[in-house]
């Protein structure tokens, strides 16, 4: 079952001194995200996917298309009391503690005292704040707002987690903590969307992505399905610290050692790279192939995108 | 009233107290101390005059400067810090935002009020030694510089809801200066002919009548009010604010967040 279903959505500004020219901050959009899954919204930095998430939080006005959550429209109130959110570089009331923020954001979304006093306090656990519960957020670091940011999306026990860039700000052992409590929440059941830049956590976590460039998504996927087709790379070491010019001529960056040398290369060129070495009486210690990565595949995306781009300009 | 409005109320109260808006208390505490000791010194026999011409101009000016310096940042500081994001992403309907602000703020002046009065009428014991029947008509002029209040938290919230917090102070004080005087307005619109005297009554007609509100000298002088007076400036206060907060609504309603 579809829980995120959007379709047609796009945001449009006008610029430009008599603000006729419109400029695409989301082109129409469709995409559908399954009950259960964890969901991640890939792209650079202004590719548009915090105005995709504000509009779906109904913070931005969409300039056309729909989307509904969990089978209803967005502009429903209602469900905003079954979905959770945190905004990219969360702030908050700095003049409240960490546990009053908390019970403050309970209210709104209409969890009942008693329940609401326990839920504080479990999320406070879960994200390691209970020390730290009774500060003022204004004494916080940046990696405690963004502790207290993803508590209070969880607060209410929200069915679908709306998470924009939720690594950005915390420490390794904070990503790993993040990493872990999306999968927890995928384990519970709950839907859980997030945005980020960061690859190697959308890889390690997400069960499909899409790529988003320029407003404009260029594929949707599991990570696996849209890795398969990226060109292989192998990578090549031999022992001694020379570079046979045969192999420079292979237009390759060669990492060298004390005592060994590496390159990474296309997998058309192995053979080459193995007669040079031959031909210069260089030992071959090994020849390993490189899996293709998320970002690979996302970086040949965007390449192949601008390419275009450039042509129809 | 709804638990979110009452909720977001409670926090926007919360939020002046932690920020030590109550603090301005203890420069009026001390106006009245020093005014008190002053009068009885330097007056004879117009004491009650002056405290009381000082302290409820003191109220109304304290009060006026915290409710445009509270509400011109209430909507547009929430949308620069982004604090809104996360509100708005609750089952919370933007009017009840607006509205759960201005009951906030509105809590917040009215508590400041309340204490200041305590004041005034501290200060007017200690120089006359009495509390006299006349005395409770101070109430009454502490009850319309509340409906000030009411009026001017409502225009501060409207400019707050599409403006920067610079340009609705502007407003704002323009408001509460041209309201000030808004019987002199209704005057001179009825002395000028032609269109600019069509436009004057219009605009006396539209800016808010801070002059009506304003009964100090008269109860200062041991006058009575009205009980006519009162009940029309309490409906003038209820409905100008009501539309004002209308107003704020429609436009808040339609702003995308940045």
């Amino acid at each position: 079952m579809s829980v995120i279903e959007i379709a047609g959505l796009e945001k449009t500004y006008s610029t430009g001194f008599f603000r006729k020219t419109k400029k695409f901050a989301l082109r129409p959009l469709e995409l559908r995200v399954e009950q259960g899954e964890i969901f991640g919204y890939l792209g650079p930095n202004g590719a548009g996917k915090t105005t995709t998430l504000k509009m779906l939080m109904g913070l931005v006005f969409p300039s056309g298309g729909s989307a509904r959550i969990l089978g209803m429209d967005i502009n429903d109130s209602k469900v905003k009391s079954r979905i959770g959110f945190l905004p990219e570089h969360p702030y908050f009331y700095d003049y409240l503690t960490g546990r009053e923020l908390l019970d403050y954001y309970g209210q709104l979304s209409g969890v009942p005292s008693k329940q609401r006093r326990e839920r504080v306090e479990s999320l406070l656990h879960r994200v390691g704040l209970s020390d730290s519960a009774g500060t003022q957020l204004r004494k916080y670091s940046k990696g405690m707002l963004q502790r207290v940011g993803i508590a209070q999306a969880l607060l209410h026990d929200p069915e679908v987690v709306f998470l924009d860039e939720p690594m950005s700000g915390l420490d390794p052992i904070g990503r790993r903590e993040v990493r872990d409590l999306m999968e927890q929440l995928k384990k519970e059941g709950k839907t859980v969307f997030f945005s980020t830049h960061i690859l190697s956590d959308a890889e390690a976590l997400c069960d499909r992505v899409a790529i988003l460039f320029q407003g404009e998504l260029l594929r949707v996927g599991a990570v696996a399905d849209l890795t398969a087709n990226v060109q292989g790379k192998v990578e090549v070491t031999w022992s001694g610290a020379t570079v046979p010019p045969s192999i420079r001529a292979l237009g390759v960056e060669c990492h060298i050692t004390s005592d060994t040398a590496r390159i990474v290369i296309d997998e058309q060129k192995q053979d080459a790279a193995v007669d040079a070495l031959r031909a210069a009486n260089l030992r071959m210690i090994s020849l390993v192939p490189v899996r293709a990565t998320l970002e690979d595949y996302f970086v040949q995306q965007l390449k192949t995108s601008r390419k275009a781009m450039a042509v129809s300009a | 009233m709804n638990s979110r409005i009452l909720t977001i109320a409670s926090n926007t109260f919360r939020e002046a107290v932690r920020d030590r808006v109550l603090y301005n208390l203890i420069a009026f505490a001390l106006l009245m101390v020093g005014a008190a000791i002053l009068v009885g010194q330097i007056s004879i026999g117009i004491e009650r005059l002056v405290v009381l011409n000082l302290g409820l101009t003191a109220v109304s000016v304290f009060g006026m400067l915290i409710a445009i310096f509270i509400g011109i940042g209430l909507v547009s500081k929430e949308i620069e810090k982004r604090t809104l994001y996360t509100v708005l992403s609750r089952p919370v309907r933007r009017w009840e935002f607006i509205v759960g602000k201005y009951f906030g703020l509105a809590g917040t002046l009215v508590v400041n009020t309340f204490l200041m009065t305590v004041g005034v009428l501290g200060a007017l014991f200690y120089v006359s030694h009495k509390i006299e029947r006349l005395d409770a008509w101070v109430l009454v002029a502490v009850y319309f510089i509340v409906l000030q209040f009411l009026i001017i938290t409502a225009l501060t919230l409207l400019f707050s809801s599409f403006s920067s917090t610079i340009m609705s102070a502007v407003f704002a004080f323009a408001l509460f200066v041209i309201g000030s005087f808004a019987e002199d307005l209704r005057g001179f619109a009825e002395i000028t002919p032609g269109i600019a005297g069509m436009l004057a009554k219009g605009a006396a007609y539209v800016v808010p009548n801070f002059s009506a509100l304003n009964v100090i000298t008269s109860v200062a002088h041991g006058e009575t009010v009205a009980g006519k007076l009162i009940f029309f400036n309490t409906a003038y206060a209820i409905f100008y604010s009501a539309a004002v907060l209308a107003g704020a609504v429609l436009i808040f309603d339609r702003r995308s967040m940045k």
